[in-house]
């Protein structure tokens, strides 16, 4: 049977936490992994006669963040109390912002995935702060429900912003959200870890199908639990094509079934109705009385924006022409951020070469900073050492495998290049010195001095080897000339 | 009897008393109290000593001395204290310690004043009358027969039982004012955002504030010095100098202050004549005193009553949601099977009667559909209310009117109906809905000898000239020097 034309309709809720040091109305530290509720005070505990204060570089995050969106900065804001109950909620309810968000009306220009040429401009509706909750771990073993909170989590600002739902496809909702964590990331707004749960997609998903000229809506489903943007592309393509099968052997409508919640299961591939409350939830929203208002002047907006600086886009073509590197590799260093694309740029500056800068950014300082768990801001190693490093590699002063070494040493320790090399016990070794070494070597192996004058010389490549075994100072380049001089003129 | 803040000062300042020898005092006169009147949730008498001796030892050392030092001072049970329970008169707090000072807390503790313990009020603020505690009720020192009013019911027969010379109340719709009338003390309510609510547990956020009680406006000037400023915690604390408030006490020359008399609101229905009666006599010795009386009315009164019983609800019913049994407070035991029954049982359990009504009255009020007709509708008048006040303070500098419609009533009288415990907030909740201070001060007895209160009102930040016509008029009276027969 031949499937009817279908409009895919899809709209995004994501969930952005913002990246303050501290958390939306209080002191504690929003650092993650922690050990549980180690950072939390009277404020995000909502004890008794606490008060919330605004965190400002919240504010200023926010406004960041809806400019970069294209949203517009209403002058006056406002807070309100969303009310319900759940233990890792301890005041009952939520400081959030429902009728006056803080960020209004913008849009995402995303590439349109089915034609490379043309782009799609994605509706943001709103973009509104507010504080997260703690998080519950249910431990159900040994048949005991029982659960545990940690409140840490509790009061870490965070930024929803909702899209219209002006998404078609799966592969338009990844752009959307592909460019979105691109533009906060940049931007220094949020780091995006959906592991860590920095970033947090929900989708809201139904069909207009087209019966014979009769458009039918099928029910709205808001699909939850997707921790990774492959999962969120593998559910929106199951729920369309469930979506569909419902409809044919139900014919259940928006009319007749409204919106439903949904959960995804990685395991299984599939989406499945989450429980549902008899009642629509009531909230209750109302203006928070513990908070004033805000007022945001346009000066204050015109500030920051002038404070944005080039988009990813302009960034990415940027590092291309002026460092000669691909736009893969200038992919991914933006894709890192801003504080990325800082240590990059002066990295490239100071050492004149931006491939190899590139290349080692990619492979030796993103995997220490994986390993270590630390961002680019705090690394041990600085753009100006790094940039030292590759300069010596360039002249020849150190291998690529010493540099690494001198590398992980100043990531691990700190401290200065010298004292690396020093404590590594690298020294240049003297000519004369590596001449006595290869002579021995030589004598050692005559098949590769044969192998060399048959005309083979890559048969050197094994003294290589054998040379840094005995001297890790070697230089590979310099014993390969030593090789082929003395062979040649035995 | 430890009457006078002043008094306790001077004592030490002589060389006549120890701030030890004090605190004693004051904790003997608890202790002889409090079987009759319950005034006190809680009596620390290690704690108190201790601080006094800190005070002596701070004196004899030479060290400078804080504003309140060696004065005895009780805390409705309403403010946060780290060394000392913090229940609100709710079995759902029962022994709940905070980790925390209030700011005022800490304030007193700075200035060198000696808590000597928490009074009694009506569960988490809610009440006229201190019947609806937990931890019993509170009598009136004047009529033991008689509610001390509420809620800080407590904190007026504390001081009027001559146990302290200073306490601490707040006021959401005259929680401080009217028990101060019922107990012939003088009641502070000032501006709203004048004192932090930082560690004051809230009832309704944009109403409560903190103020002092004391025989006399000249002691609610001391406490005010020390209690009130800007605090960066308190996002809703107004960021204005404070004036030495004790200044504003020292002339008694009204001339030139033109006092509005809600002359209009003597007429209501309700209003006991002895209370008229009072007011009249109050517009008598202030002209006396040389202030110009002219009539005023406020409009929208008849819709204080309804606004305040929509707005303070619906903050109350968000305010208390915390209280779920999750973190601390009162819990449901074992026979809360899942954590929907773990909450109903933990609430219905920890809340009393008038706080579940006004749980229900608030989560009503704010629902979907409904909001609208009531919350929504209660702000917009609440905006009328204000606009009235500024009006009338744009012709007079004072407002001169009674604080209840009757002198203290017997206990049980209201209790068991809500709406008549509701009009006793028919003179007090303007200026709550305005942010206006207040302030209520002894203006006479009737005839069965129970004080009566008489109230002003002034602008926006304009304690000191509540403070200054408040003292020119106990100059000029001695309702505030009278005591209850013990």
């Amino acid at each position: 049977m031949s499937q009817l034309p279908t409009t895919t309709i899809i709209g995004l809720e994501v969930h952005v936490q913002l990246k303050t040091a501290t958390k939306l109305f209080c002191g504690c530290s929003t650092k993650f992994g922690s050990p549980p509720n180690t950072q939390v005070c009277p404020v995000c505990l909502g004890l008794p006669g606490a008060l919330p204060v605004i965190n400002e570089h919240a504010i200023e995050l926010a406004i960041r963040a809806g400019l970069a969106i294209n949203c517009d900065i209403p002058p006056l804001t406002k807070w309100d109390r969303k009310q319900y109950f759940y233990p890792d909620l301890p005041k009952g309810y939520q400081i959030s912002q429902f009728d006056l968000p803080i960020c209004a009306d913008g849009c995402l220009e995303i590439a349109d995935p089915a034609d490379d040429d043309s782009t799609r401009k994605i509706g943001i509706t709103r973009a509104h702060l507010e504080e997260d909750a703690g998080k519950s771990m249910h431990d159900e073993a040994a048949g005991r429900a029982d659960s545990r909170i940690d409140l840490n989590r509790c009061g870490t600002p965070l930024l929803e912003i909702v899209s219209e739902p002006d998404l078609r496809t799966a592969e338009e909702a990844l752009a959307y959200l592909t460019k979105l964590k691109e533009m906060m990331t940049h931007l220094g707004v949020s780091d995006c870890e959906m592991q860590e749960g920095s970033l947090r997609v929900d989708a809201n998903v139904n069909l207009h199908i087209d019966k014979h000229g009769e458009r039918i809506a099928t029910p709205i489903v808001e699909v939850k639990n997707m921790n990774s943007f492959r999962n969120v592309v593998a559910a929106l393509h199951f729920e369309v094509d469930r979506q569909y099968a419902e409809w044919e052997e139900t014919g259940n409508t928006i009319e007749t079934h409204g919106k439903r919640t949904f959960g995804w299961n990685d395991v299984k591939g599939v989406t499945y109705p989450q429980r549902e409350k008899e009642e629509s939830a009531d909230y209750r929203y109302f203006p928070c009385p513990d908070l004033l208002p805000i007022r945001i002047p346009s000066e204050r907006v015109e500030e920051i924006r002038a404070s944005l600086g080039e988009t990813p886009e302009e960034t990415r073509e940027r590092l291309q022409s002026q460092y000669g590197i691909k736009a893969y590799d200038a992919d991914v260093i933006v894709s890192q951020g801003r504080g990325m694309v800082q240590y990059y740029d002066a990295v490239a500056m100071a050492c004149g070469d931006g491939k190899r800068a590139s290349s080692w950014i990619q492979q030796d300082v993103m995997r220490s900073l994986k390993e270590q768990g630390g961002d680019i801001e705090s690394f041990g190693v600085t753009a100006e050492q790094l940039a030292q490093l590759l300069s010596k590699v360039s002249s020849g002063e150190l291998t690529n495998d010493r540099a690494r070494d001198v590398f992980k040493h100043l990531s691990e320790n700190g401290g200065g290049i010298d004292e690396a090399i020093k404590a590594l016990g690298i020294e240049a070794v003297d000519d004369s010195e590596m001449e006595t070494l290869v002579k021995e070597l030589l004598a050692a192996n005559p098949k590769v001095v044969d192998d060399v004058k048959n005309g083979n010389q890559k048969a050197v490549g094994s003294l290589i080897g054998q040379a840094r075994s005995k001297n890790p100072n070697a230089n590979p380049q310099i014993i390969r000339e030593i090789a082929l001089r003395l062979i040649e003129n035995a | 009897m430890l009457d006078s803040a002043l008094e306790v000062l001077r004592l030490q300042a002589a060389g006549e008393a120890s701030a030890v020898e004090i605190a004693e005092r004051a904790l003997d006169a608890i202790e002889a109290s409090q079987s009759t009147h319950n005034a006190y949730t809680h009596v620390d008498r290690d704690a108190a000593l201790a601080a006094a001796q800190a005070v002596d030892a701070k004196r004899a050392s030479g060290q400078p001395l804080g504003a309140l030092a060696g004065v005895p001072i009780a805390v409705k049970d309403v403010l946060c204290t780290s060394d000392m329970p913090t229940t609100c008169s709710s079995e759902m707090l029962r022994g709940f310690r905070p980790p925390y000072d209030a700011t005022v807390v800490e304030k007193l503790r700075a200035a060198d004043a000696v808590i000597v313990g928490k009074t009694n009020m009506d569960e988490f603020a809610m009440g006229a009358s201190t019947e609806t505690s937990a931890f019993g009720i509170t009598k009136n020192p004047w009529d033991t027969s008689r509610t001390p009013g509420g809620s800080s019911g407590g904190a007026a027969a504390a001081v009027a039982a001559g146990t302290v010379p200073l306490s601490l109340g707040t006021d959401t719709g005259g929680s401080i004012r009217q028990p101060a009338a019922f107990c012939g003390v003088t009641g502070l309510k000032p501006t709203y955002g004048r004192v932090s609510r930082y560690g004051l547990v809230a009832f309704a956020s944009s109403l409560d504030q903190i103020g002092p009680m004391a025989w006399s406006a000249d002691e609610c000037a001391l406490l005010m010095n020390v209690i009130a400023g800007f605090e960066p915690r308190d996002s809703t604390s107004l960021d204005q100098a404070v004036p030495d408030f004790t200044l504003a006490t020292e002339s008694n020359d009204l001339r030139g202050m033109r006092i509005g008399v809600l002359r209009e609101s003597l007429q209501a229905e309700g209003i006991d004549e002895s209370i008229r009666t009072a007011v009249a006599h109050a517009i008598g010795v202030f002209a006396e005193l040389g202030a110009e009386i002219v009539d005023v009315d406020l409009p929208h009164r008849e819709y204080w009553v309804p606004t305040y019983y929509v707005i303070a609800p619906s903050e109350a019913s968000s305010n208390l949601s915390r209280y779920d049994g999750a973190h601390y407070g009162h819990r449901a035991g074992e026979e809360a099977k899942d954590l929907v029954s773990m909450y109903c049982r933990s609430r219905a359990e920890g809340f009393g009667a008038e706080v579940k009504r006004r749980i229900m009255i608030g989560t009503y009020a704010l629902s979907e559909g409904y909001a609208d007709e009531y919350y929504n509708k209660a702000l917009k008048v609440r905006r009328l209310i204000r606009g009235d006040y500024d009006a009338a303070f744009s012709q007079v500098d004072l407002l001169l009117g009674p604080v209840t419609p009757t002198p203290a009533f017997p206990l049980g009288d209201k209790i068991d109906d809500p709406i008549q415990m509701y009009l006793c907030d028919l003179f007090t909740v303007g200026a709550n809905l305005a942010g206006v201070p207040a302030i209520s001060l002894p203006g006479g007895f009737d005839p069965a000898g129970l004080p009566i209160g008489i109230q002003l009102q002034a602008p926006t930040l304009e304690e000191s000239r509540l403070l200054f016509a408040a003292s020119a008029f106990q100059s000029a009276t001695d309702y505030h020097t009278q005591r209850p027969n013990q």
